[in-house]
């Protein structure tokens, strides 16, 4: 494996400007970015940029657009500490560093032809929204397409209204939370219980999952279980990522270092390490 | 390049002299705070002369020579990593407007200076080379004078990780020192063209066989002494078949997570990035600063640390200099310098760790 | 110490069994020795073995890179660790872990699987008194995830 020259300029982030915000849940935002010098930023579905606001640390943060309007660069950002903080409460005309993209991708084309299943859990919805985006842009492409979206309570359920416009779109959209109220109508129970209700033919599918890695884990079993071929699926692996391309040495993961090799991993590439402890 | 030639001792400044005319600055070694360090030098005045370095697990300590050498020593604290990737490095600088918004990012003015490192080892010219393959070239390249090791170090095991005792390409000119009562001078290789332009300059005469054959022998001899061995044979392997060896509990009983070796290793090359505002909140820097995979935030997600038991720290630095660096850079990230070992404040050794996994592998107290 | 024979005779899990069959399944067990802290079965593995557990406690614990080992619950004397062994895809759900020194009967699941699908009485009995464990365990764990104790008035 014959490690990327250190580019310096790759170091050295864009200003961007805020065009708009807009409140998901109690502590995720949605930002819509632009660069300042109107540049589009061609990406990949599952690519991340490394973005920070007014000296508060760097973060890396998925892009969560869609593929085919790279003059707007949306990140969706849950505020865990310090660096996100910052971010989410960035107002319409606040200008961010960024650098990127960086990291690889969902691969969308070379799914042609099989029934995909997208597998959510919590804020994981958001680096597979572009994926989603680019799954319907080119619809007869695929066979089924199949959204398990498992959250921890309705409040906390991302992207309300663009859920029902995919359903309308011939995506088939299940959700399910942890724990509700009366007032919700829909399943209460873990993402996993959604497999077997959507029938997944395993054989003919391919999924592409993200979210907690307990999740994914539990997630990639029972999808197995329904016949789903390892090196057809695809998981997103969260490690400790500072530089963003491979040479700070934070996100080693095995051999691995995911913001070069990953974030986007073959379960079958990832199987023989992520049971190792504390690796 | 096969000419060698003989350097008087009394002669050796004119090397000084001829690499600060050309415009470089020298760093070699020299004694500061009771250890041999590297720092700017001037001349051969300012090298360790007469002095040597007892080295052992947790072990570093300067004694007088009964002779007047100049490079009579192994390897000190520092290594030439500091030069190619310095232990703090400014990114950029910009101005954060009213809003909090960051503006005017300005990287900073390239740092044009041409290094000269005198001194340089065997295992530390195969760093250069394995930090330079990790990090890529980031300086201008330095002039290197390697020293050929007329003795080991207590803690050197190069001879197992085949990069020493004898330093055969990566340098400009080598020099074997040759002291023997009033007899003291240096046989010296020239390893480059602009090696050759360089010892030009600086009175010297051509090797006698006899001088060639007295280099050779102080290498061979060095080659004996060896203070550690590490068996490699298949140890890639063997690190990935253990990630569960009971040993890593009972090196975690004695590992501080101090990151001593981290810091002194020539090959670690891991950085952190660190923000930073003015008093006045309308400047921030950022700077890339060393880093070590000791420390708890390391390894930190949301939630915590990926590797929160000190068990777990360990175990990522030895797998990764030994095995893990072959999978993602083709070569072992272990020189063989010995410093992680010297440096260590409890002693301990990573060829010791290595054959113990290596000796109880499979063994009934080997699986949890 | 009682012996092996005595143990699960007196064991809630194989309680009123018949004697032939208290004798075939004692012919697959054996007595182990766990110390402190040590993994017992790891999630993804195959479920060929289960235990009673004689002496101890043990973990059942869910991994996180972050977190470290979740608890979900413990098992005491008596209680019968793993259901996985008997319900495809025989693959243990979790981890589990000896939280103090621990004597434990071992039984070859895998064995087991084997006779209970000729002797199907055996395997009617078996059923029942694992998925009697299943559903208490799942009562139990709905009610730890409602978290009668954070919320006011439940």
């Amino acid at each position: 494996m014959v490690p990327e020259p250190l580019d310096p300029a790759s170091m050295i982030p864009e200003p961007f400007e805020v065009l708009s915000t807009r409140q998901d849940t109690r502590d995720t935002w949605t930002l819509s970015l632009k660069s300042c010098d109107g540049r589009p930023v061609p990406f990949e579905p599952g690519q991340f940029m490394m973005i920070s606001a007014g000296g508060a640390g760097e973060v890396p943060i998925s892009i969560s657009g869609d593929p085919d309007e790279p003059e707007l660069l949306v990140h969706t950002v849950r505020a865990v500490g310090l660096a996100t903080e910052a971010l989410c409460s960035a107002k319409p005309g606040r200008i961010l560093a960024g650098r990127g993209p960086f990291g690889g991708s969902w691969p969308v084309a070379e799914l042609e032809g099989m029934d995909v299943v997208l597998a959510a859990g919590g804020i994981g919805l958001a680096p597979l929204r572009p994926a989603i985006v680019a799954l319907l842009a080119r619809r007869e492409h695929y066979g089924r397409l199949v959204l398990l979206y498992g959250g921890r309570a309705p409040d906390q359920l991302l992207y309300g209204e663009e859920l029902e416009a995919w359903a309308a779109r011939r995506m088939e959209v299940h959700i399910t939370v942890d724990s509700a109220g009366p007032e919700w109508l829909g399943h209460v129970g873990v993402v996993t219980r959604l497999i077997a209700r959507a029938k997944v033919d395993g054989p003919a599918t391919a999924a592409l999952t993200c979210g907690p890695e307990v999740m994914m884990r539990f997630t990639v079993a029972g999808l197995r279980d329904t016949g789903v071929d390892p090196d057809q699926i695809y998981v997103s692996m969260e490690r400790n990522m500072q530089c963003g391309i491979g040479h700070c040495g934070h996100c080693q993961f095995g051999p691995s270092l995911v913001c070069r090799d990953g974030p986007v991993y073959r379960w079958s590439e990832v199987e023989p390490w992520i049971g190792i402890r504390e690796l | 390049m096969t000419s060698v030639q003989v350097i008087e001792r009394h002669d050796l400044d004119a090397l000084f002299d001829a690499l600060a005319q050309d415009g470089h600055t020298i760093i070699g070694p020299t004694v500061r705070d009771r250890a041999i360090v590297f720092d700017e030098i001037r001349g051969v005045a300012d090298l360790p002369i007469g002095w040597t370095d007892e080295q052992d697990g947790g072990h570093y300590r300067l004694r007088r020579r009964e002779d007047e050498a100049l490079f009579g020593f192994a390897v000190g604290p520092h290594s030439w990593k500091r030069y190619q990737l310095p232990p703090q490095v400014t990114l950029w600088q910009g101005r954060v407007d009213g809003q909090g918004g960051i503006t005017e990012i300005t990287p900073p003015a390239p740092d044009e200076r041409r290094y000269a490192f005198i001194g340089a080892r065997s295992c530390d010219l195969h760093a250069i080379g394995i930090l330079e393959h990790v990090i890529g070239q980031t300086s201008q390249p330095p002039f290197i004078v390697a020293v050929q090791c007329a003795q080991a170090g207590g803690t050197c095991f190069c001879v197992s990780m085949n990069t020493g005792p004898v330093a055969t390409s990566g340098f400009d000119l080598a020099l074997t020192e040759a002291i023997d009562g009033d007899r003291h001078h240096f046989v010296v290789e020239v390893g480059s063209d602009a090696g050759e332009r360089v010892l030009a300059k600086v009175p010297h005469r051509e090797a006698t066989d006899g001088d060639q054959d007295e280099a050779k022998a102080i290498h061979a001899h060095t080659a004996s002494q060896m203070g550690r061995e590490l068996d490699t044979s298949g140890i890639k392997e063997l690190l990935y078949r253990n990630f569960d060896h009971p040993r890593w509990d009972e090196v975690a009983g004695r590992c501080l997570t101090c990151g001593n070796c981290t810091m002194v290793c020539p090959t670690c090359f891991c950085t952190t990035v660190e923000d930073v505002t003015d008093l006045d909140g309308d400047r921030v820097e950022r700077n890339q600063l060393w880093d070590s995979c000791f420390t708890v935030d390391y390894s930190h997600i949301h939630g915590g640390a990926v590797r929160g038991s000190s068990r777990s720290r360990y175990r990522q630095w030895m797998t990764h200099k030994l095995a893990t660096w072959w999978d993602q850079f083709d070569s072992s990230g272990c020189v063989g310098c010995g410093r992680c070992i010297t440096w260590c404040p409890v002693g301990i050794d990573i060829t010791e760790e290595a054959r113990a996994i290596r000796a109880t592998e499979g063994s009934p107290d080997a699986h949890n | 110490m009682r012996t092996i024979d005595e143990e699960i005779t007196d064991s809630p899990i194989f309680a009123g069994l018949e004697r032939a069959h208290l004798e075939l399944i004692a012919g697959c067990a054996q007595n182990v020795h766990m110390s402190e802290d040590t993994l017992l079965v790891r999630e993804g593995d195959p479920a060929n073995v289960f235990y009673l557990i004689r002496k101890g406690r043990v973990a059942l614990e869910v991994n996180s890179p972050a977190r470290g080992a979740l608890l979900i619950e413990t098992l005491s004397p008596g209680d019968a660790v793993g259901w996985s062994w008997l319900f495809a895809p025989y693959r243990w759900q979790l981890d589990g872990r000896t939280m103090e020194s621990s004597d434990l009967i071992a039984f070859d699941g895998a064995c087991l699987r084997g006779k209970v699908e000729q002797d199907h009485e055996l395997g009617y009995q078996l059923m029942k008194r694992f998925a009697a464990n299943v559903v208490d365990r799942l009562q139990a764990t709905r009610m730890q995830l409602l978290d009668v104790y954070g919320q006011v008035g439940v």
